[in-house]
């Protein structure tokens, strides 16, 4: 297809980045579908690995760009990858930042407001069956989704704790 | 002291280049599983740089902006204090950090990602993370379906089939649904 790598993380992430209403986690389906079922880039092992490193790293959960980007290309793919994803949309918040106070009582500012919400649920919904599939290799490891589900939905326990506890499960040779 | 104003004053403090850095060099190392809850923080209740009001409107932008929304929402906030510069500053306060730790880490996982043992704990986290996203699912869900079953449920569910069973390229699941649920908001008021 493309003889150069670099062209196609740039062009797919930028246009990822348009399109990603609710941000990095609306984003993941999209980013499966390109790494690993389109390009290949990735094994679905890998691209689990990969979320898992972007999710214990301080800082934007978007940083998966960053892995994946080097993941194809080096350290040139981690800095092309990033500001592809970033790039577009930071455009685009700093014209909208400018004027959208002017129409804070739009009907139609409202109107895509609202509208978008369910749109991103029903994208965050899908990056968590997609990362389900690839995460999920066994009994084991869908028990430890599912409970960690609950508890995280039932309490406001420090998202670290359970990656600790995750991790140390995954250790023990469980999984 | 200050304790006492009823309203702490909007906006009244207004951050230089190096401190909306700095700002957002600590946001972002201290925000593990999301920077909002560091942000908000920092921004409304150390600096008093906006008031609460303020930062859920930006926020609100941010999130309705598409890609990541804690990037855009240093870009709304920098600007909104510092023009393009300050915009920059502090996306490069957000980003430069954890741009380092991850390169150092994707590196690492280069070279050792098919040890044994590394390989167990990342299946063990990237489980646990994706029961984390399940929740925020859930938690996001349970408001939008517990109104009455109207169109946002009905979008929602779309999406979802499109995007997860289907396999669609996101650009026309999104080119196909987000008109329609805007339109669909718009006829509702």
């Amino acid at each position: 297809m493309n003889d150069s790598p670099l062209l196609a993380l740039f062009g797919y992430f930028a246009l990822l980045s348009l399109f990603a209403v609710g941000g990095a986690n609306a984003a993941i389906p999209e980013m499966h579908r390109i790494a690993v079922e389109v390009m290949h880039w990735m094994t679905e092992r890998q691209f689990a690995d990969s979320f898992a490193i972007a999710q214990i790293s301080p800082g934007p959960n978007i940083i998966i760009v960053t892995l994946i980007g080097y993941h194809v290309a080096g350290l040139a793919g981690a800095a092309v990858a990033t500001a592809a994803m970033c790039g577009p949309t930071c455009v685009l918040a700093f014209v909208v930042a400018r004027t959208w106070d002017r129409f804070k009582e739009a009907r139609w500012r409202i109107a895509i407001q609202s509208g978008l919400v369910p749109v991103s649920l029903g994208l965050i919904a899908a990056s968590a069956f997609v990362l389900a599939r690839s995460a999920d290799h066994n009994i084991y490891a869908a028990i430890i989704t599912a409970v960690t589900a609950l508890v995280g939905f039932a309490t406001r326990i420090n998202p670290l704790w359970i990656f600790a506890i995750g991790g140390l499960m995954g250790l023990s040779g469980w999984l | 002291m200050q304790m006492s104003h009823p309203l702490p004053p909007a906006a009244s403090v207004r951050p230089s280049l190096p401190e909306l850095f700095s700002a957002f060099v600590v946001v972002s190392i201290s925000g593990f599983g999301g920077a909002l809850p560091w942000a908000r923080r920092k921004i409304v209740e150390q600096k008093h740089w906006m008031t609460a009001e303020e930062f859920n409107e930006a926020f609100a932008l941010s999130q309705f902006l598409p890609g990541p929304n804690v990037v855009n929402f240093s870009v709304v906030f920098g600007s909104r204090f510092g023009g393009a510069p300050g915009a920059a500053v502090a996306l490069a306060g957000l980003m430069g950090p954890p741009l380092i730790i991850v390169t150092v880490l994707a590196f690492l996982y280069a070279r050792f990602g098919d040890v044994e043992m590394l390989s167990r704990i990342l299946t063990g986290i990237a489980a646990a993370a994706t029961g984390l996203l399940m929740a925020v699912v859930a938690k996001m869900a349970a408001p939008l379906f517990r109104k009455r079953w109207d169109w946002a449920p009905l979008i929602a569910i779309t999406a979802f089939i499109a995007v997860a069973i289907m396999q669609w390229p996101l650009p026309w699941v999104f080119a196909g649904l987000a008109p329609v649920s805007i339109a669909l908001a718009w006829m509702k008021r």
